[in-house]
């Protein structure tokens, strides 16, 4: 039903009835299969009933055999399609075409199972009568004959395409003008009045080849294997070039290669001269078929001397070996490569095999550990319970003190590159490091000129920056300046084994949530993101341009980079900051609706084809679904990798976006801690704060009157 | 000799109330001209749409069909059809003459914010609450879109439609502009719930307004923002705001119960109807002279730059 279609009237009960053809009521034994009715009225037969034949035998008239037959005794509903009798018209077997009638072979296969044989029908098959079906005789009455055509007579015998099957004829075939010449020529067509019959159709064979070898492959002719033109000479299977062979397969080579030692174990009659070859042993290789031959020439490549001397040496080699070969294989030309074996070191004498683990790990002495990892390891207990906080054994050096150890030289040279530089680079390095100590600014604007300022001399030797603080070269949350103090905070509290680190550090001016959600990225951060203090960060050195996906906010939101455009708006700079622009595909009927030319004609897709949709939304279960499906289906999930900024054909975040069901959800969880919103379901004239709400904003949604 | 050219004159405000139409249709939920500016549409919260005279201020028709409050209308280029939106999920397309509803396209998941017609009222482009834009073609007999738009993440608020252009704006913060010719989507992100979007006469610029209380005009090919209109307060209901009809001034409703009209290129205000006490809920720029069509409450109001003596008429209802 259409949704506006009128509704129609419903029929009442006594009016969903069912009648046959002569106005019976059926009855339905069974689930509604078509039914079968009780008879006439509930009684069998027809209106005259059922009546028994009767039985009279006299003197004068002797009683008939009555030979019932089952049909005797069924109606019409039995006749019928879905009776057990059915009669239908069937053509019968001298007018049936060749065509298979299944059921009669399902027939005679049930009875071959029967049969003396099971499953055994081959003496029937083997000894069928020769029909010809009716078609064919019709043919023969009419004139026509086996072996011939079905179809007006042609004039003139058309000529053949290919008349020998040794040339190949490519290109289009001789027309068959020319006519004065070849009827000149052939002596038996005489007349000119002449009609033939057409020429008959070659069955083409539809069975798939299911061989594995491949186009143009045809295997052996049995023709020319068991008699043929190649008879008289002995067919050379070995020999790859061999022309017999070559006939033999079908290929049409004429020439092949001469010469050469050709004969092998096999092949080697008492007339030949080949006689030391029996003992070559056989290789794959030689039964391969190659087309057109592998190598130009002879593959001697001007060698002139007979080949015997090349070949001999091989098997010279094997005969010599004294071991046994095995089958089919031979000595190899090169020795195998050795491998280089190097000793195992050389122990001291008094060294002793066991290792003793040392139970506590001196936290302050370790470097290039994250201060919440170690505080965790402060508070933890090793096995061994000893405490051994000055002890310094053999692992806890670094590579200072084991130099004096070994009794090394320090080495030579600048301890700091910044000896290697002028001492005006090295005053203008101060300043501006001195001036990247002050905190940062706010906009983003002055924060990438003074990160482009910040040198390359954060690479600088142990001596110089161990006044400095770290937050000089490490700055997880560069972007939101309280949130960097607090977080420098809590590192110092955490350094100083502050225990509630955490908790004093967050701010109180924040929602509880926001707290919350602090704290995890504080203390995500801290595990992640090593202190820059330690000689390992000083290796290295800040980029030059820093990715905004940046890893260093840990726990962000997943769609990072609306907070460059919220901050773009706050400063108001519109434009490239907060566009986006997309490939979108719009339907042929709107172009043509709105008189524009469809700027994708091939496009199949409509939408934003670049875009990578999630395929499980609210807004897909929302819909009407009257007649069809959801009518927001998930776009193809074709995410390319592109910059940011690549104006055509950009990615948006959308593998990024939360999933709207946990937005909901966390909405709503929001809305019960927040302040309450008003939310009427009355008819309200705002803009509906719908579901999904903006995460930083709180509306309040009133209601007019 | 050449006849001087006619001294230009000063954009002109419409700053004169000329007429209050009392609509007895609940609250006037939008208020719309059509295309050549005599007759005005207003949408009542009484789920019918009215059609009325602006000179005169007669009403020539209701339409009733809807379930629900209507929010949005507007009239085709021959004003022979009518479409228009309301909360019951639908959109009807009526005929203007006879008032029948020709077709009632469902298949909005929620409340329908916006609607209109394209150039040749062959296509009703709507926006709604589940954050979807479909088309409707108003040609064939089918009932589903031609195409729906659902690159938005929250309520549609707004939608305007140029020549071969859409233009919606989202609550989810972001203006988003469908270039069909070109076969491009922009999206330029505001932050803050977009309430009302239009285009400027010349095509260069986008106006929206959002829930700051704030009013940009952003260029349309950067996205750049040409111009910042503050002062009037839009803080929880979805208003209007338009452009004049030379493009001079742009306009906003406010829930202070004023107009406000600023100059486009300056920035600085210029007017501040005084409309009532209410919140003055939806605007209308007569397309080509200078007039203005508000509703507050159950009432529109008609604005021109002159008053006029020989208005007063005793059959206005």
């Amino acid at each position: 039903l259409q949704y506006n279609e009128p509704l129609k009237k419903p029929i009442p009960l006594h009016e969903q009835t069912v009648k046959d053809e002569k106005g019976r009521y059926k009855r339905f034994h069974g689930a509604f299969t078509g039914g079968f009715s009780a008879g006439y009225f509930n009684t069998v037969g027809s209106k005259e009933g059922w009546t028994p034949s009767t039985f009279v035998s006299s003197r004068q008239q002797k009683a008939e055999k009555h030979n019932a037959r089952p049909e005797d005794f069924m109606d019409e509903e039995d006749f019928s399609e879905h009776g057990i009798a059915p009669r239908e018209i069937t053509t019968s077997q001298e007018f049936s075409s060749g065509h298979r009638d299944e059921t009669r072979e399902k027939a005679r296969a049930v009875n071959a199972q029967a049969a003396l044989i099971p499953g055994d029908t081959l003496l029937e098959e083997l000894i069928a009568p020769a029909q010809s079906s009716i078609g064919v005789e019709l043919l023969r009455k009419m004139g026509w004959r086996e072996g011939q055509g079905v179809g007006p007579r042609v004039k003139r015998k058309p000529r053949r395409q290919q008349p020998d099957n040794s040339t190949k004829l490519y290109g289009c075939a001789m027309p068959p003008a020319g006519s004065e010449e070849s009827e000149v020529g052939e002596e038996e067509f005489a007349p000119e009045n002449v009609t033939f019959a057409p020429k008959d159709v070659t069955p083409v064979d539809f069975t798939p080849r299911l061989g594995l070898q491949g186009l143009g492959y045809s295997g052996l002719d049995p023709g020319l294997a068991l008699l043929g033109q190649g008879a008289s000479e002995h067919i050379n299977l070995f020999n790859p070039q061999s022309e017999t062979r070559g006939q033999l397969f079908g290929d049409k080579q004429k020439h092949t290669r001469r010469g050469g030692v050709a004969g092998q174990a096999f092949g080697v009659g008492a007339l030949e001269d080949d006689d030391e070859d029996i003992y070559h042993r056989d290789s794959m290789s030689r039964y391969d078929t190659v087309l057109g031959g592998e190598e130009p020439g002879d593959g001697l490549y001007g060698w002139t001397a007979p080949q015997q001397y090349t070949k001999r040496k091989d098997k010279n080699k094997d005969a010599l070996y004294l071991g046994k070969i095995l089958e089919g294989f031979t000595l190899a030309q090169k020795p195998a490569e050795e491998k280089t074996i190097f000793p195992p070191p050389i122990l001291p004498r008094d060294y002793r095999p066991v290792h003793h683990f040392r139970p506590v790990i001196q936290v302050s002495r370790l470097s290039g550990v994250s201060p919440a990892l170690a505080e965790a390891l402060k508070s933890s207990r090793g096995h061994m319970t000893k405490d051994e906080p000055q002890q310094e054994g053999r692992h806890q050096l670094d590579s200072g003190q084991r130099r004096t150890l070994l009794g090394e030289e320090t080495l030579q040279g600048p301890t700091s590159v910044m000896e290697l530089l002028r001492p005006e680079d090295r005053e203008r390095l101060q300043n501006i490091r001195n001036s990247s100590n002050l905190p940062p600014t706010k906009t983003t604007t002055s924060q990438t000129s003074h990160e482009a300022l910040r040198p390359a001399g954060m690479s600088a030797g142990p001596s110089a920056l161990s006044g400095v603080m770290s937050s000089s070269t490490f700055k997880p949350f560069e972007k939101n300046p309280s949130k960097q103090a607090r977080y420098e905070l809590y590192l110092n509290r955490l350094k100083q084994g502050d225990k509630d680190a955490l908790e004093q550090s967050l701010d109180l001016g924040m929602t509880e949530w926001e707290r919350s959600r602090e704290r995890e990225e504080f203390v995500r951060a801290s595990i992640l993101y090593r202190p820059s203090s330690s000689s390992l960060s000083s290796r290295f050195t800040r980029a030059k341009h820093q990715e905004d996906e940046d890893t260093v906010e840990v726990n962000r939101d997943q769609e990072g980079d609306v907070d460059d455009k919220q901050a773009a708006v706050k400063m108001k700079m519109f434009g490239k900051l907060t566009r986006e622009t997309f490939e979108w595909h719009p339907d042929k009927l709107l172009c043509k609706r709105f008189n524009v030319p469809d700027p994708y004609p091939g496009s199949g897709v409509v939408g934003l084809p670049k875009v990578k949709r999630d395929k499980f939304s609210v807004f897909n279960f929302l819909t009407m679904t009257e007649n069809r499906a959801t009518p927001a289906p998930p776009k193809p999930a074709e995410s390319g990798k592109k910059s940011r900024w690549d104006v055509s054909g950009q990615t948006e975040d959308e593998e990024e976006k939360k999933d709207p069901l946990s937005e909901l959800l966390s909405a709503a969880r929001n809305q019960t801690t927040e302040t309450k919103l008003d939310q009427t379901s009355s008819p309200a004239v705002s803009t509906s704060v719908s579901s999904v709400q903006p995460r930083d904003s709180k509306h309040e949604v009133h209601c007019q009157k | 000799m050449a006849f001087p050219q006619p001294r230009p004159q000063a954009p002109q405000l419409p700053q004169h109330l000329l007429r209050t139409i009392d609509c007895q249709q609940g609250a006037v939920r939008a208020v719309r001209f059509n295309v050549d500016g005599n007759y005005l549409l207003s949408c009542g919260s009484d789920k019918s749409l009215k059609l009325w005279t602006v000179s005169r201020g007669t009403l020539l028709k209701t339409y009733s069909g809807h379930g629900y409050e209507v929010l949005d209308a507007d009239g085709s280029y021959d004003n022979s059809q009518l479409c228009s939106c309301s909360s019951d999920k639908t959109v009807i397309l009526w005929d203007v003459a006879t008032g029948q509803v020709t077709r009632k396209l469902r298949g909005h998941a929620g409340k329908v914010n916006c609607v209109q017609f394209n150039e040749e009222a062959t296509v009703i482009l709507s926006g709604s609450i589940d954050g979807t834009v479909r088309c409707w073609d108003t040609r064939s007999r089918r009932f589903e879109p031609i195409q729906v738009l659902d690159e938005a993440r929250d309520s549609i608020s707004s939608l305007k439609v140029a020549q071969h252009e859409l233009l919606t704006g989202s609550v989810d913060g972001r203006v988003r502009r469908y270039d069909l010719r070109m076969g491009q989507l922009h999206v330029d992100f505001i932050d803050s719930p977009i309430t009302c979007v239009c285009f400027s006469q010349d095509g260069q610029c986008t106006l929206s307004s959002s829930l700051d209380s704030a009013v940009r005009l952003l260029d349309k090919s950067t996205g750049e923002m040409l111009g910042e209109y503050k002062g009037h307060k839009m803080k929880g209901y979805k208003l209007d705001c338009c452009l004049s009809s030379k493009d001079t001034h742009v306009l906003s409703c406010s829930e202070d119960g004023h107009v406000y009209c600023w100059d486009l290129v300056e920035g600085s205000l210029s007017l501040k109807l005084p409309v009532g006490k209410a919140v003055v809920q939806s605007l209308s720029f007569h397309p080509s002279e200078t007039r203005l069509l508000t509703a507050m409450e159950g009432r529109v109001q008609v604005w021109g730059s002159e008053p006029e003596e020989t208005m007063d008429d005793p059959t206005q209802t």
